[in-house]
């Protein structure tokens, strides 16, 4: 009996000892995340840069880069949700934030490392998008503004001075006047202002023209339409104008707005911060960037950015990985790289507004627009840009009153609110 | 070793020996189709039903699947948007399909005759059809461009026709886009056309013309009856072929795919985005099976209309 005992007791020993043991060589051996973004050349060459300072700095965790086109991007979260194999780091546009909590997709970043009192003094005011109750659910990297590309050589050839942008939106609609031209069929052959709705354009009416023409697009909490009044007809009677009334562009022109102005065929485009790095290359004529047109004084602007979050499978150890890594991807030695490899402006305040940026004149315009830009809730972005690009066809297609396109726009965009809500 | 096994495959070889040849090679056909029959079942027939299944859910990808009976099928008939793609769908297939058999007949019928350069000439018919929907798609958006780019508005123009929006107006998108599904069509049509006319035999086009009989009673009397097995199988395969557009609608409007206003969204096209953009994965199913219900009518009528009597 006592030599069982014994033999029991030294076997329960080197039972424990060898637990201890491979608990040991677990913690050694090194963790490994995922981080998942999507298809865009120098975005993903950033995220390698970072990865592998990040790797170099801890040791114990690698970072495996995972990239989809971004057409599939988002199916391809939600579908590695429903198989149960999230990644643990993603990188999520604003707008799809409602969704992917509804879904179990991310979690909350956890308090300790990312306090909001920091976030709020750190951080532009327009990373508030990421925040649900008192939880922050992720944050960005970089933040995008908008501003009114100009090609310098229409401006001389139009007798504008290419130093002086139009700076309010009579100014603007003068500038596309002087640029368009048509030929004797009253075909253009150059415009004054690309026109593109399903781009940039439905932001720029809905979260900047409709504010000009002292406005709002949705109630403070997100929860309804706002935009169904006579600030929002008249934002819409003037974007439609451009092409109705003013006929300084036409949308379609040349497949697209940006191609237009590319091709040196468009006087001015409304575009966006990740713009510029494809701007850059043109090499057959000069351009400008100026911070957008204003109306009756009001400045207005639309912030965006794709934030990252940490996935909700993340759990124990690879939870500590993830959260390192996100913490790392949020400070201001990556906010450089990334300024510096994208192109886009950094997200804290302090990397951002340092007098080189400023008075940059490409990133200038969009990062003194960032101070008042606005950046709201979406629950179902792709639907409801929908509504915004149908709205404005109805007006420019089918002559439908502009009072009429807005009420049925706001109906419908109601219903898709509402319903998101109710789930 | 063969001491032990020899009584049992005597066993077997008695049974098999006993069947008849004929049994015995229904056994062998069965046994070659078990594969791929299972894999029919498997990748075909099992996530049909689990589809049928599926438009009684309110699945979203993300959530567990809900039962909501026809709730989904009730959302579906109460949506302009869906009447809306019906319509087109249909206008597709009404326009889309006698024009296309009509137009490859006609060239089969006349490239039939001509000798001179034939084969350069159906190469060069076939042509399209080898080619990638996308990239055809694509090639067709800058001909419908407008003014400087497009190819057609310059033609127009340097005859003193006013430009023409086709991509961007409401009315002239459909027919443009399936213009380009004929046209991408067309070659293929053509040669199983002429398959067909090269098998009518001489003799009797010999005899008709002994008879005096002039050439339009030959294409009436002859000609189009005796081709009618080709003309069922290339209108059955066009009609579902229109019924599932959806390359070249959705790449020659990637802007705002369907549109614009929704006046070239085909069925196929709503499904994709209701699935894929949305994620109702229930209320996509729903619209499948109405899909399916369609393709399914439609094929079974036309091959009834156009049995052989």
């Amino acid at each position: 009996m006592n030599f069982m005992k014994v033999a029991r007791r030294s076997f329960l020993a080197s039972v424990l000892a060898l637990g201890v043991f491979a608990a040991g060589s677990g913690r050694a051996q090194a963790v490994e995340i995922q981080y998942w973004q999507y298809v865009f050349d120098t975005r993903v060459q950033a995220m390698t840069e970072l990865i592998k300072q990040f790797e170099a700095e801890n040791p114990g965790i690698t970072v495996k880069q995972v990239t989809f086109p971004y057409a599939d991007y988002q199916t391809r979260l939600i579908a590695a949700k429903a198989a149960g194999r999230g990644p643990e780091v993603m990188q999520l546009f604003y707008g799809w934030l409602d969704t992917f909590i509804a879904g179990k997709l991310v979690q909350p970043l956890p308090q300790t490392t990312f306090k909001n009192a920091e976030i709020e003094r750190d951080f532009f005011p327009i990373v508030s998008a990421m925040k649900r109750g008192e939880q922050y659910y992720g944050l960005p990297t970089a933040v995008r503004s908008m501003a009114l590309f100009y090609n310098k050589d229409l401006f001389q050839k139009a007798g504008l001075d290419p130093e002086k942008p139009p700076q309010t939106l009579d100014e603007f609609v003068a500038a596309a006047k002087a640029i368009a031209k048509r030929d004797a069929a009253g075909n253009f052959q150059q415009v004054g202002i690309a026109l593109d709705i399903a781009r940039q354009d439905h932001n720029w009416w809905r979260e900047i023209l409709v504010r000009q023409y002292g406005g709002e697009s949705y109630s403070a909490d997100g929860s309804k339409v706002a935009y169904n009044t006579e600030a929002g007809e008249k934002a819409l009677a003037f974007y439609t104008g451009l092409q109705k009334v003013h006929r300084v562009g036409q949308e379609s022109f040349m497949d697209e707005g940006q191609a237009a102005f590319r091709a040196g065929l468009a006087g001015m485009v409304v575009d966006g911060t990740f713009r510029v790095a494809s701007y850059k290359t043109i090499q057959s004529f000069k351009w400008g960037v100026v911070e957008l047109p204003t109306h009756d004084g009001k400045k207005a602007n639309f912030g965006s950015y794709f934030a990252n979050a940490i996935g909700a499978s993340a759990t124990g150890e690879k939870l500590a990985a993830a959260e390192k890594f996100m913490a790392f991807i949020s400070s201001e030695k990556a906010m450089n790289i990334w300024l510096e490899k994208v192109g886009e402006l950094p997200a804290r305040r302090a990397v951002a507004l340092t007098e080189a940026n400023i008075k940059d004149p490409i990133y200038g315009p969009f990062i003194r627009g960032l101070d008042y830009a606005a950046t709201p809730p979406m629950v179902d972005e792709a639907a409801q840009r929908q509504v915004s690009i149908d709205m404005i066809n109805a007006v420019l297609l089918k002559d439908t009153p502009i009072k009429d396109a807005l009420n049925a726009a706001a109906t419908r965009e109601q219903a898709i609110l509402d319903k998101f809500k109710a789930k | 070793m063969s001491v032990t096994l020899s009584p049992r495959s005597a066993g077997a070889s008695g049974v098999w020996g006993r069947l008849s040849i004929s049994t015995k090679q229904i056994v062998w056909a069965w046994t070659f189709l078990a594969l791929p029959v299972l894999f029919f079942a498997i990748v075909r027939f099992y996530p049909t039903l689990e589809g049928f299944y599926l438009s009684t859910t309110d699945w979203d990808l993300l959530n567990e699947a809900r039962f909501v009976g026809l709730d989904n099928y009730r959302k579906l008939f109460a949506d302009p948007v869906f009447w809306q793609v019906f319509r087109n769908t249909f206008a597709y297939l009404v326009f889309g399909t006698p024009i296309a058999i009509l137009l490859s007949f006609a060239i089969a019928y006349y490239l039939d005759r001509v000798t001179f350069l034939h084969g350069l000439i159906r190469a060069l018919y076939f042509l399209p059809y080898l080619t990638t929907a996308a990239a055809m798609a694509w090639v067709w958006r800058w001909f419908y461009q407008p003014p400087p780019i497009g190819v057609i508005n310059s033609i127009l123009g340097s005859v003193g026709i006013p430009a023409q929006p086709f991509l961007r107006s409401i009315d002239q998108a459909l027919p443009a886009i399936m213009l380009t599904a004929i046209w991408a069509h067309l070659g293929f049509q053509i040669i199983i056309f002429m398959a067909g006319l090269r098998a009518i035999p001489t003799s009797y086009y010999e005899a008709a013309r002994i008879d005096g009989l002039g050439e339009g009673a030959i294409l009436t009397r002859i000609t189009i009856p005796l081709l009618k097995p080709t003309t069922v199988f290339l209108v059955v395969f066009s009609s579902i072929g229109f019924l599932r557009i959806f390359d070249q609608v959705y790449n020659m409007t990637s802007n705002d795919p369907g549109g614009p206003l929704n006046s070239t969204k085909p069925l196929v096209l709503m499904i994709y985005q209701t699935a894929f953009s949305s994620y109702q994965m229930g209320y996509a199913a729903a619209q499948t099976v109405v899909l399916f219900v369609i393709l399914f009518s439609i094929s079974m009528a036309q091959l009834w209309i156009l049995r052989s009597r």
